[in-house]
């Protein structure tokens, strides 16, 4: 079998766990990104502090692709404007697009998101749109230039799985980009399930960041995430959901 | 002097097109917290998303009796949503000229102290001070005057704020809608207005006279910041000054009923105590005591899980080293709530006593001591 790399945005990488840094402590971060083998990890541009006391951006790894996000941005204008910023800082060309105005379900607008993607996308950014998972509106980020789409499973910060399965299967089937699955991934098995479907890549931030053993969780999901990735490429059994008839339905056909 | 009518609009003063007023008092003057039980309490808390009828629950007499399963289930909200970081600020006091009677504050322009205003130099160079201390977050404050410290004034600190640091907001007298967004294009994003208390025979009899006696002004502040383009706003009722449980419940549903109709506001409350001040050391938060305090934070932080809660300062460093990260997400540090008073004495006298006078380092060591992570700037201004 030949060996199974995550391409993304001209970038080929060995892992399909992508880790939020921003809801621990950010010593532990380089030590978590290790133990999860992450090499790709989140960051919100509004926690960095360039210069200053206690700046995330000191305690990343350096070995590790940076996915800034626009979190703080409530259109695709502050999107694009946070995107622009986070490359002159020197965070890459990598770019989660968050755009959310509803505080209290933190809900993405794919309106706005699809907008942002087609500007950043000309800028020659690597966009990774977070959405909602709807099946037009990701076409339409396909044809806007994302470098993937990250559909939500629940919820930011839900923990409740994969609420949003049906849809995001959609998406596995009908886009041709890499799907990440981004937000409400709770636990390990979720993530493996989410695998299954055949999705790209994990997104896991507060299931790990408030889990006892947080180093330990990360390589939970790791492990989990490659079991549900072995899964996808070996294509999963038949499971049988009725009884056999005893007499064929189709017995009686002759010539 | 006959007293002016309290909820009359002045001259000058923006009317807008709002029920959340209404709706605010309606609902808390039908508000009785002696009518709830055990069973409800219970209930509330397997809730995963609640509703204002859960927040009477939760601020009830009952429900005092529940402080520790509210903890518990607040320690898991506020990890689930801000994970565990504790943002830093300081307010900075630049003005404490006053021209509303408030029995209650040490501001009260009756009230005989040494008042103040700080000019540009001395703002720049209190601001520098303070930024030299690592933080990216300031609260200008002025008293409420708008003779001494017109919007002018306050958007020039703010401009000069702008070059220090990463997020300004503003505690000062509130504002017709352009004027907040004259602020806002300056560089501040986040609004204070605290309505005091709800409780409208005794708001009337505790701001003898000055613009703040007028209650529908102050009352739509918010309202007003966020239609004049601010990105946030902050909610809360002076504990102590009336009856805290209705006080409280008014200014959650307040904030509530805001987030409806502008659900990108981002909310956040602050709970503060009467305290002592110059000329009135007997002032005290009656029946708020730290438990009562408690229990409307827990209250809040479960309501609205995602919304920030600020601890001030006016409470002890033990107990405010216990709620971040439980309830509290912003915790001040290096604090003077006299004006000016970082670089260079004081220039007027403070507005209330505080309880910690822990500076940034302090405070931050303290944090990280709990396994918390001090964030200095969490926000961009776009």
């Amino acid at each position: 079998m030949s060996k199974d790399v995550f391409k993304l945005g001209g970038k080929e990488f060995n892992s399909r766990f992508i880790l939020g840094s921003g809801k621990f402590n950010i010593d532990l971060i380089d030590a978590v990104a290790k133990e999860g083998g992450a090499e790709i990890l989140t960051l919100a541009l509004r926690r960095a502090n360039s210069g200053g006391e206690a700046n995330i951006l000191d305690y990343i790894p350096e070995n590790v692709t940076l996915l800034p996000n626009t979190s703080g941005a409530r259109n695709a204008e502050e999107a694009v404007r946070i995107a622009r910023l986070s490359r002159e800082i020197g965070c890459g060309n990598f770019v989660k697009i968050e755009i959310i105005h509803d505080s209290k379900y933190l809900m993405p607008d794919n309106h706005e998101t699809v907008k942002a993607t087609e500007i950043l996308s000309k800028e020659g950014f690597v966009v990774l749109p977070y959405v909602y998972p709807d099946l037009i509106i990701a076409k339409q980020l396909e044809n806007s230039g994302a470098a993937a789409v990250m559909p939500l499973a629940a919820p930011i910060g839900s923990n409740k799985g994969l609420v949003t399965r049906e849809f995001i299967k959609m998406l596995v089937e009908e886009i041709d980009l890499p799907i990440i699955v981004d937000a409400g991934i709770g636990k390990p098995s979720q993530a493996c399930e989410a695998m299954e479907l055949g999705v790209s890549a994990i997104m896991a931030n507060t299931a790990v960041a408030t889990a006892g053993n947080i180093k330990q969780m990360a390589k939970a999901f790791k492990l989990a995430i490659e079991a549900g990735r072995l899964a996808y490429l070996s294509g999963p059994g038949r499971v049988i959901n009725t009884a056999e008839a005893s007499s064929p339905l189709t017995g009686f056909l002759q010539d | 002097m006959s007293k002016t009518d309290f909820m009359e609009y002045r001259e000058g003063m923006e009317k807008i097109d709002s029920d959340i007023m209404d709706r605010v008092l309606s609902e808390v003057s039908d508000y009785d917290y002696n009518v709830y039980n055990k069973g409800d309490v219970l209930r509330v808390l397997d809730k995963e998303y609640l509703n204002h009828q859960d927040l009477k629950v939760l601020l009830s007499k009952a429900a005092e009796n529940f402080l520790e399963p509210m903890a518990k289930k607040a320690k898991i909200e506020t990890m689930k949503h801000f994970g565990n970081s504790v943002c830093l600020f300081t307010p900075l006091y630049i003005a404490n000229y006053c021209e509303n009677e408030c029995v209650y504050c040490g501001f009260n322009c009756k009230n005989k102290i040494k008042r103040g205003k700080l000019n540009y130099d001395e703002i720049e160079k209190e601001m520098e001070t303070i930024a030299k201390s690592g933080l990216k977050e300031i609260l200008i404050l002025t008293g409420e005057c708008r003779g001494q410290s017109n919007v002018k004034y306050i958007g020039e600190a703010v401009k000069i704020a702008k070059k220090y640091f990463s997020t300004i907001g503003i505690e000062i007298y509130p504002l017709n809608s352009d004027e907040y967004n004259f602020l806002r294009e300056r560089g501040a994003d986040f609004v204070s207005v605290y309505q005091e208390t709800y409780d409208m025979v005794k708001y009337e009899s505790v701001h003898l006279s000055g613009p703040k006696r007028v209650f529908p002004y102050r009352f739509n502040a918010q309202e007003r910041a966020l239609i004049g383009g601010m990105r946030g706003v902050a909610f809360g009722s002076l504990l102590g000054l009336s009856d805290f449980r209705k006080d409280a419940f008014a200014a959650g549903i307040h904030a509530d009923l805001i987030r409806k109709k502008y659900p990108h506001a981002e909310i956040s409350f602050s709970l503060p105590r009467l305290r002592p001040y110059i000329n009135n050391e007997d002032n005290n938060p009656n029946d708020v005591h730290e438990k009562q305090l408690l229990q409307v934070m827990l209250a809040y932080r479960l309501f609205m899980p995602f919304a920030g809660i600020t601890i001030s300062t006016r409470e002890r460093a033990g107990f405010r080293d216990n709620v971040i990260g439980m309830a509290a997400t912003k915790i001040s540090a290096g604090v003077s709530v006299g004006v000016g008073g970082h670089e260079e004495e004081m220039k007027g006298d403070e507005q209330f006593e505080i309880s910690d006078p822990r500076s940034v380092k302090e405070v931050c060591s303290a944090i990280m001591e709990r396994g918390l992570q001090p964030v200095y700037t969490d926000y961009i201004y776009v």
